[in-house]
């Protein structure tokens, strides 16, 4: 997956969680969960899509690295 | 003929709408089915009627209507079922003992011959339109449950895809939600004398254990440490039942069963804390998807009456970005609210040392009307005890 594809995974998915959110307001470095107001069940259904979508199993210890979307495309698009 | 009257969907109701009926006059219903769709303050709820016959003169839509008011007759209750069962067991050709015993043996080849289907389900296949007939039930005495359905589609797909869930009107109102509340609030502290503990417990245990199970799995298959604190609050109030039941006219009624109430923020304001039934009882996996689809509806609407009627107790878990502690408000008619803070990694004596540790803090607001501290304590108590045993969880 690209940069780009990753992107519109993430809003998808984030889209489905969060219906009300504007992605577009978000900074690159900012956690998506203080920004959106994830709760732990919010993050966790952002993993299994982010999973599904990009077909990458991403190990709990891991999470981390993908609170923020740079941390995210960089983590996906390896 | 029965009456099927407009539910309380807890102590704050006094109203609700007809928003959609999910039955034609005439159809044949079972206790447990969901027959309409009424809006309240927490939104949309998916009212089950506990009854078993012919359901007829629906209430018209749209239209305020006190709790208690008459929603739909249901004709036959009782009488229908044994009519059905009549040709099942011959009678009149049969010896006396057989006869005796032949209620007993039509009654369960009734409920073989309608598939057993959860209410969750049979809502779901609706949507989905997946056909009933000829699926595997993986539940409790093979009744075909949400899991069926859901192993039919797409695995996951609600949680990830917007919209693919239609509900006639999934939101609230959060002006009206925040009425709702501080009516609810209110009484709980004009009336309940609240009395209020806390316990930090060492969480080390409960995460090891949980990282190790996570780590085996799937994200889909992951566990939240809000599912652990969650069985051992559950667990816990078997040996503490007088703060499990309601006070209601001026005395306390324990209830056997322990249902949970998990309070659910919702986005955009608002909380409402829906029932987990059986709590106690259920595997962490199967609390963990359950949590899972009552969190999803709680904030998309879907709720079911019962999950409202039924909590006799809340727990509330703050999560990793919360507030260390909390100290809760009962909602009344319950007697007790179980508050669990984030987990905080801080410095914590174990043998002697100084070590880092995961802990939280576990609170108790609980009405002394019902119960005293030193009860309270012992809850708090068999909350750590379970929490440091993760593996019997």
């Amino acid at each position: 997956m690209n940069a780009s594809d990753i992107r519109t995974l993430a809003a998808n998915v984030l889209a489905g969680i969060a219906p009300e959110a504007d992605l577009s307001t978000v900074g690159e470095q900012e956690d998506l969960r203080e920004a959106l107001d994830l709760d732990s069940m919010d993050f966790l259904n952002f993993i299994i899509g982010l999973g599904q979508g990009s077909g990458i199993s991403i190990p709990e210890a891991d999470y981390p690295r993908l609170f923020t979307l740079s941390g995210l495309v960089k983590y996906l698009a390896r | 003929m029965t009456d099927f009257t407009m539910p309380a969907l807890g102590a704050d109701m006094e109203t609700g709408k007809v928003v959609q009926w999910c039955v034609k006059p005439g159809d044949t219903i079972h206790s447990g089915d969901v027959v309409a769709v009424v809006e309240t303050h927490k939104g949309a709820i998916d009212v089950e009627c506990f009854l078993d016959g012919v359901i007829d003169n629906l209430a018209p839509l749209d239209t305020d209507l006190p709790v208690g008011a008459v929603l739909a007759t249901v004709r036959g209750a009782g009488v229908a079922a044994v009519a059905s069962t009549a040709p099942a067991a011959p009678p009149a050709v049969q010896p006396v003992p057989t006869v005796a015993a032949s209620p007993t043996i039509a009654g369960g080849a009734t409920g073989v011959t309608r598939a057993k289907v959860s209410p969750a389900a049979r809502r779901r296949a609706v949507e989905l339109g997946v056909a009933l007939d000829g699926l595997h039930g993986s539940g409790a005495d093979g009744a075909v449950i949400l899991a069926d359905i859901e192993r039919t589609v797409a695995p996951l797909a609600h949680t990830v895809k917007p919209g693919a869930r239609p509900s006639p009107k999934t939101g609230f109102d959060p002006a009206q939600m925040r009425q709702a509340i501080a009516a609810a609030m209110g009484r709980s502290k004009r009336e309940i004398p609240h009395y209020y503990l806390s316990s930090t417990i060492d969480f080390g245990a409960a995460q090891t254990w949980l990282e190790a199970w996570n780590r085996q799995r799937e994200p889909i298959d992951r566990l939240l440490p809000a599912v652990l604190l969650l069985k051992a609050a559950a667990k816990a109030l078997e040996e503490v039942p007088q703060l499990n039941g309601f006070y209601e006219n001026d005395a306390y009624r324990p209830s056997p069963a322990i249902h949970v109430g998990w309070a659910v923020a919702l986005r955009g304001g608002g909380l409402v804390a829906p029932a987990l039934h059986d709590a106690n009882h259920k595997t962490l996996a199967d609390l963990m998807s359950a949590l899972r689809d009552l969190v999803q509806r709680a904030r998309a609407g879907g709720l079911r009456s019962s999950e409202l009627m039924d909590p006799t107790i809340t727990v509330t878990s703050l999560g990793d970005r919360g507030a260390e502690s909390v100290l809760g408000v009962i909602y009344p008619p319950q007697v007790a609210i179980i508050g669990f803070g984030r987990v905080v990694l801080r410095p914590w004596v174990v043998d002697g040392q100084v070590v880092p540790r995961p802990l939280v803090t576990v609170s108790l607001a609980a009405d002394h009307r019902v119960s005293d501290g030193h009860l309270g304590g012992q809850l708090l108590a068999a909350i750590d005890t379970a929490l440091q045993s993760p593996d019997h969880l």
